[in-house]
């Protein structure tokens, strides 16, 4: 099936966090080799079966593995064509801008521009003196080395003075960005509104992802961030660049998919031990059903935060066998992707911008030459 | 919303059990304070939440960190009260653990600057200065405006038919008089505002 320009207006994908969770149904923990091997297949996978993104996060203590991302993603990038890869999240705070700017230039010349990343301040107070910051600056981290890591890479000689760092002079990231065109920035926040505006402010993407929350918060922040990105005159409030988290297990019988799947929610230490499977779909985007019901539960999502751009989910989760997660992506590239294209391609106003990738960026920068403040 | 005259006053009741003699001093001290506010010709709206029966909801958001729609409820309308009466068993020298986890999961400003009554139950007199040791410094430390006169009751205050101690009685009038004093000189509480605000850019880059 070729799908139509029309139906290519939004992006759906997978995200990873790296976690390596006990199968509680066994009680085996894959090993960090084999779960690696797990996280390649499932990026190739989700390539084969129609996705459009395959993002990975960071973390840089067990259970996760991921505390390298652009190693992973090189490599992923040399045995995919079409994925955009891309982060969930990349540590604004913790990681050296100077690297990332370095890293992600790099990774957009070997992945031939099918790169971007979501920019998160993590969520795990011990990392912060592991690399030598103290958690109580992660507000004013994240501001200051997302304004120098912009800087790194549009300007080709910078001079830079901040706090946090110590200065550059005269210094030039290499390689520069693929084009002149530096990765398009998501910025992922859950429940900072300073987030929100940080993304409003430069016309940067934001993601909510929203896995663990109820929809009524969702949506304050997602309003919050296009209110503002129409206040910095970016465009319009339905044209700011929107994504959203998402979760959810599916078999063709709505029933077994519920048997099969309770066991991973009552234990997985991110779901367990709280509200029930029923509660806890009741509140949040995480659906267990047949993928008629996963379809329904998401093509409202727009209902809530208005035309969007991105839809990532998050499939390899709770200690589920990578058997599983590969079928998993098959009911989701075969059967509720192509039906959720056109869905949201239905009565999608014209002026809803599509996510912005590396070749309407290069186009956008060459109408545009000389870009006056804002983004681009 | 309120406006003019009318003062909202939300009454929560960590008693266990039912009948609880916690709800039944919590509902003593509610008509105590709505005799005492109408008497300053102000008109009271009372809201009684039971915490019992949020008592899963409030594990869920522990665990979970959102709370479920009857929580959040809850947790609006003691942000939005005028005026507050807590009223808590005493466990192990203590606020009930229920009692403390509810106001664990309130919004950091949720009771700032309300006037809250205090009330405790348990079953001896032996426990009643739990309220000064541990619960009013708990309501202190949550900026809220405590009223002087707390007010404890001892199973051996009841009577055969929920009759209660003349000193206590006595107790529950001062209490209210004073929460119905401070509710009275203050403005009713604006429509609280859910909303998500953030600073302007410009004041999150000259911070950093």
């Amino acid at each position: 099936m070729t799908p139509t320009q029309e139906e290519y207006t939004m992006q759906f994908g997978i995200f990873s966090v790296s976690d390596i969770t006990p199968d509680p149904t066994t009680g085996r923990t894959p090993t960090e080799g084999e779960r690696i091997q797990a996280i390649l297949t499932i990026a190739r996978t989700a390539e084969e079966v129609g996705l459009d993104v395959f993002a990975l996060g960071e973390h840089h203590n067990p259970p996760f593995f991921s505390s390298s991302p652009t190693t992973t993603l090189g490599h992923i990038a040399a045995q995919t064509n079409d994925l955009v890869l891309s982060t969930a999240t990349t540590l604004i705070t913790t990681n050296d801008p100077v690297k990332i700017a370095e890293d992600y230039a790099m990774l957009q010349h070997l992945a031939d521009g099918r790169v971007d990343l979501m920019l998160g301040r993590g969520n795990t107070g011990p990392v912060y003196p592991w690399f030598g910051y103290d958690i109580r600056d992660s507000l004013a981290l994240a501001v200051e080395h997302y304004a120098l890591l912009r800087r790194l890479w549009r300007e080709d000689v910078v001079d830079w003075e901040g706090t946090h760092r110590s200065p550059l002079q005269g210094f030039t990231a290499t390689p520069r960005p693929l084009d002149g065109v530096p990765p398009f920035v998501w910025h992922g926040s859950i429940r900072t509104p300073e987030i929100a505006e940080q993304a409003a402010y430069y016309g940067d993407g934001f993601f909510h992802n929203n896995i663990f929350w109820p929809m009524r918060h969702t949506r304050q922040m997602v309003d919050l961030y296009r209110q503002r990105f129409a206040h910095h005159g970016h465009g319009g409030a339905d044209e700011a660049i929107v994504g959203l988290g998402g979760q959810f297990f599916a078999r063709p019988k709505s029933q077994d998919a519920v048997a099969e799947f309770r066991p991973y929610f009552d234990v997985a230490p991110v779901y367990g031990h709280g509200p029930s499977l029923e509660e806890f779909t009741a509140q949040t985007p995480l659906t267990v059903g047949s993928p008629q019901q996963v379809i329904e539960r998401y093509a409202a999502m727009r209902e809530h935060v208005g035309d969007y751009q991105r839809q990532l989910f998050l499939i390899d989760h709770a200690g589920l066998p990578l058997k599983t997660v590969l079928e998993q992506l098959e009911i989701l590239g075969g059967e509720i992707v192509p039906a959720l294209r056109r869905e949201m391609a239905t009565d999608r106003p014209a002026h809803v911008p599509d996510a912005p990738t590396h070749a309407s960026r290069t186009a956008q920068q060459a109408d545009a030459p000389t870009p006056v403040g804002g983004a681009r | 919303m309120t406006t003019g005259s009318t003062r909202t006053l939300t009454v929560v009741s960590a008693g266990l059990r039912e009948p609880s003699s916690t709800s039944l001093l919590a509902s003593q001290l509610a008509a105590a304070t709505r005799a005492a506010l109408s008497e300053r010709g102000l008109d009271p709206e009372v809201t009684t939440i039971e915490l019992r029966e949020h008592a899963r909801d409030v594990t869920d958001n522990l665990l979970t960190g959102f709370a479920s729609e009857g929580l959040q409820a809850a947790k609006d309308v003691v942000a939005a009260a005028d005026g507050v009466i807590t009223v808590t068993p005493i466990f192990s020298a203590s606020y009930s653990g229920l009692f403390k986890s509810f106001l664990d999961l309130l919004d950091d400003d949720a009771l700032a600057g309300t006037p809250v009554l205090l009330g405790a139950t348990a079953g001896t007199a032996r426990h009643s200065l739990a309220l000064e040791h541990t619960i009013r410094p708990l309501l202190s430390y949550l900026r809220a405006l405590t009223v002087p006169t707390a007010v404890f009751a001892a199973a051996g205050d009841r009577g055969n038919h929920h009759t209660i101690d003349a000193s206590v009685a006595t107790r529950i009038e001062r209490a209210a008089a004073e929460l119905a004093t401070l509710v009275a000189t203050r403005e009713a509480t604006e429509d609280v505002d859910t909303g998500l605000h953030s600073p302007s850019f410009a004041a999150l880059l000259h911070a950093s």
